[in-house]
């Protein structure tokens, strides 16, 4: 039995402790927003929020997990960092196929979460390790800087 | 509890039964007349707006609706004014939900908030891809195919529902308006929606010719920024893909394959595989052409089913495999294309003009295969009953998929059901020619059925399985003689192309490969656009080489372009003309190739100087321009090459002509989309063998494009009137060249061998 926190409910869950939180969130919690990709933490598809910070859940045992806060995609619009990056993320049409963008969210979250005004180079650096094979990478970009702007007018 | 349980509580939950009553008069081709005339593709319908996430706030607003009102297969109207578009085409990226949705929204004058859509189930007679003959979704088609189909549906609907108000209100109907979903009479101020109209509509005859807008009334074909239908679902998780879909009872099944294409299975020790928590089974399933046989790993969830599969010894019957290295098959190719081949295109006497020629311009080309790698894994899942089959799946096929299932089984194609779920990408490979990984998870779900495992069952891919499952873009190997004369005018081309047919062995082949000539081996070569008074091409197919190939985004353009765009440009070059005026000059009969390639250098600034770069750093321009599938792409790319050859590009310029725009936004998202793919394959791009084994697995080792090496791109469209064409592959072919002849204009080094990798690095 392994107790984990994710989205502000305490679950039980009955899985191996070295099961990946990643199947456990979804083949288990059933919170399927969160994608499997490679199963190695190489192209980010499996990001959610550990304490905070993004994590690929895919290679982090659910062990790692246990009483630390787990946010995924689901619940990313209560964020006001995560709502803004949906909204800029809408509004440019930044998805083609979709599957990678809750990972792609989840790290844009994360980095205007601790850099509320990021360069371009900043955008790569905290972006780099999340893989879109539809390549909407200059939509991404365009879109943390558009979510960016809308949280700066929020606070001004 | 039993699927059949799981679908009638969840039919429960959204007020319908699946033996709903007829409640409407539904005139044309009903729903429900269509359930009850072919039970067996009953569950795919109603399940589709289940698995079509598109609009899903809408689709939950009209939950206890009925949709009242449904003119044919592609509109529904339901009491409360929402429509819903049937898309016969998969959305996996590309934009067609949007696309399709745009095309009868316009036409109906419905409010695009309130217009959602649903995949389509397989239904070949009312579904069929009319350029095709066959559904499925492919060669960049969806719009040029369904531009005139889906109007007339569109407007159909909207000619019912003005009907039904010029009755009620005694007038007549060409004094009405609709917009925005309300059909007003300005005499009266009367307006009724499109919900108080439906049940109405629907009792009034189809009409049998229903006139389209002019371009000058369209309200949303054309306009800037339609909301794409599937971004809010797939920008907060609930999207469902083919990964996600469960049933109740599903087992997870990871399949073994195969080291080496070819090989067989001897003997299976599964004791370890059955010791792992959560495992269920293990069955060995049955290959097929072009389909590995295997072992696979039935379980609660996917992990215990992986680590079930990495537990497994197996050992493999190699004798008959394929064993041959990239290396060797490339070694092959050259010698092959020593000798002369099969003619794909011919005019005047190249082999004179080569002979006479003042400057004689020789290149050869090759490219390696390459791995689609979706960033979904393929998957599927299966559910077998008494004489029926029900799949979901990203599926791109359905036709042939529905038919190949049904021969495997042993019932007939209509007792196959096919749910169309969001693909997470799928760049050709989910419609694959011999139906592979469906009839993989069939194969699966067959075996486990003859061991009493009678659950659902979803087969899934690790990342490797699906890097080293075959079905690559073929390699390929082109040589090419050019000839210019003494003014440096282009007298004679040759091209010699060795490469895997993707037709041959397929369904397709005998209405594709004519006279030994597989036109997806040659497109873009042997309709070479510029004026060349001698011109011929030739085509080699080996037939020795087992590694299974397919289409891959651009399909024969993905090779074509570059080794033609490679080609003019050194002729350029060889003439001492400028790579742009050259090109178009030989275009005088091409005005749509003019058009792309004026407009892509005007717009990058071809005729200033390039800014210079950093210390030690060179920088290039180059050009290619392309036509695939009916679209014509020019694109400019800009690249800086560091001292130690390392490279960027930095800037891509594009141009583009598909005919009318139908939706803006999405044609500059495919073409940057399109950059990026392609990019990312002449960057580094290769799948490799080594004695037949394929050497690369994941993302480490087959690397793709990541957004620090994104450039910044602009593209433009050129107006048009024209019918639409497709935008989802003609992005892809110009990038490599473009990208090629900006490196040797930086570095006066030609790129003749893709991936670039590192060739220009000491």
């Amino acid at each position: 039995m392994v107790k984990l926190t994710i989205n502000g409910s305490e679950r039980e869950l009955e899985v191996p402790e070295n099961m990946p939180l990643l199947w456990a969130l979804r083949d288990v919690v059933g919170f399927t927003g969160t994608k499997f990709g490679c199963g190695k933490g190489l192209c980010g598809a499996c990001t959610v929020h550990l304490d905070g910070q993004p994590t690929r859940s895919c290679i982090t045992p659910v062990s790692a997990a246990k009483g630390r806060p787990i946010t995924t995609i689901e619940a990313i619009a209560e964020d006001e960092v995560g709502q803004a990056v949906q909204t800029a993320w809408r509004e440019l049409d930044v998805v083609q196929c979709g599957y990678c963008q809750s990972g792609q969210i989840m790290s844009a979250t994360a980095l205007l979460s601790n850099n509320a005004n990021p360069s371009d180079a900043d955008v790569d650096s905290a972006m780099q390790g999340n893989i879109c094979r539809c390549a909407t990478y200059v939509r991404i970009r365009a879109a943390i800087h558009n979510a960016a702007g809308r949280l700066a007018k929020e606070v001004s | 509890m039993g699927i059949e349980k799981g679908i009638d509580k969840w039919l429960a939950r959204r007020g319908e039964t699946s033996a709903a009553p007829e409640r409407a008069v539904v005139v044309n081709v009903s729903r429900r007349q269509f359930l009850a005339g072919s039970a067996g593709l009953a569950l795919g319908l109603y399940l589709a707006p289940l698995a079509s996430s598109a609009g899903r706030l809408a689709a939950e607003e009209r939950a206890e609706q009925d949709d009242i009102f449904a003119p044919n297969a592609f509109v529904r109207v339901a009491s409360d004014g929402s429509v819903v578009v049937v898309a016969k085409h998969l959305e996996m990226g590309q934009g067609t939900y949007t696309g399709l949705a745009t095309l009868v929204a316009d036409e109906m004058d419905a409010d695009w908030r309130r217009v959602s859509v649903e995949g389509a189930p397989a239904d070949t007679e009312r579904y069929k891809n009319l350029a095709f003959g066959l559904q499925g979704t492919g060669g960049s088609t969806a719009m040029a195919n369904s531009w005139e189909q889906m109007r007339q549906a569109g407007a159909t609907a909207r000619a019912m529902l003005v009907a039904a108000a010029a009755e009620r209100w005694g007038v007549a109907a060409d004094t009405l308006s609709v917009s925005e979903g309300v059909v007003s009479h300005a005499q009266s101020g009367r307006e009724a929606g499109f919900g108080e109209l439906a049940k109405a509509a629907g009792e009034r005859p189809v009409p049998e010719t229903v006139s389209l807008k002019a371009p000058e009334d369209f309200t949303l074909i054309g306009k800037q920024a339609l909301p794409r239908q599937d971004s809010p679902a797939k920008t907060d998780g609930s999207a469902v893909f083919t990964q996600d879909m469960t049933l109740p009872g599903m087992l997870m099944a990871v399949p073994a394959h195969p080291h080496r294409f070819g090989a067989t299975l001897s003997s299976v020790d599964d004791s370890q595989a059955l010791e792992v928590p959560g495992v269920v089974g293990v069955v060995r399933f049955a290959g097929g052409n072009r389909r590995f046989e295997g072992v696979a790993v039935l379980a609660e969830n996917t992990w215990a089913a992986s680590q079930g599969r990495d537990a497994l010894k197996l050992e493999w019957d190699e004798s008959k495999a394929f064993d041959l290295g990239s290396d060797e098959i490339m070694a092959r190719y050259r010698k092959l294309a020593e000798q002369s081949g099969t003619i794909a295109t011919q005019r005047g006497d190249t082999e004179a003009a080569l002979k006479e020629s003042a400057t004689l311009i020789e290149a050869d080309y090759e490219f390696p295969y390459l791995a689609h790698a979706a960033m979904e894994p393929l998957n599927c899942l299966v559910k077998l009953g008494e004489k029926r089959c029900d799949i979901w799946n990203g599926e791109q096929w359905q036709t042939m998929d529905q038919q190949a299932v049904a021969e495997l089984l042993g019932i007939e194609p209509q007792q196959v059901s096919l749910t169309q779920l969001y693909a997470g990408g799928s760049f050709g490979r989910r419609a694959n020619p011999h139906s592979d990984y469906v009839l993989e998870a069939v194969a699966i779900a067959m075996a486990a059925r003859e061991q009493g495992i009678q659950a659902p069952i979803k087969m899934v891919w690790m990342r490797e399985d699906d890097t080293q499952g075959g079905h690559y873009r073929p390699m390929n190997f082109h040589r090419g003689r050019l000839a210019l004369d003494k003014e440096g005018r282009l007298v004679a081309w040759h091209q010699r192309l060795v490469g895997q047919s993707i037709m041959t062995g397929t369904p397709m082949e005998s209405f594709m490969v004519e006279d030994g000539i597989d036109p997806t081996s040659v497109e873009g070569a042997a309709n070479l656009p510029y004026d060349v008074a001698n011109l011929q091409v030739e085509l080699h197919i080996p037939e020795d080489i087992a590694v299974p190939v397919q289409w891959w985004r651009s399909v024969g353009h993905s090779h074509t372009a570059f080794s033609t765009e490679s080609l003019v440009d050194e002729a350029a070059a060889a003439a001492g003309k400028d790579p742009v005026a050259f090109r178009r000059a030989l275009l005088a009969e091409h005005p749509r190739h003019r058009g792309v390639l004026e407009l892509a250098a005007e717009k990058a600034g071809w005729n200033k100087p390039l800014a210079e770069g950093g210390e030690g750093e060179r920088r290039g321009r180059g050009v290619a321009v392309h036509e695939s599938f009916s679209s014509y792409v020019a694109q400019v790319a800009e690249v800086t090459v560091k001292g130690d050859g390392s490279y960027r590009v930095d800037r891509v310029v594009c141009a583009v002509d598909c005919g009318v725009a139908v939706n803006p936004d999405v044609i500059r998202a495919q073409m940057e989309g399109g950059i990026g793919f392609g990019l990312s394959a002449a960057m580094r791009g290769e799948i490799t063998l080594k004695q037949g084994e394929v050497q690369q697995g994941n993302f480490d080792d087959y690397k793709v494009l990541r957004i620090h090496e994104m450039p910044t791109i602009e593209v433009h469209i050129v107006p048009s009137s024209k019918p639409p064409t497709g935008v989802g592959e003609p992005g892809v072919p110009p990038i490599a060249p473009a990208v090629a002849n900006a490196l040797f204009s930086a570095t006066g080094q030609r790129i003749r061998r893709l991936p670039i990798g590192k060739q220009l690095e000491s």
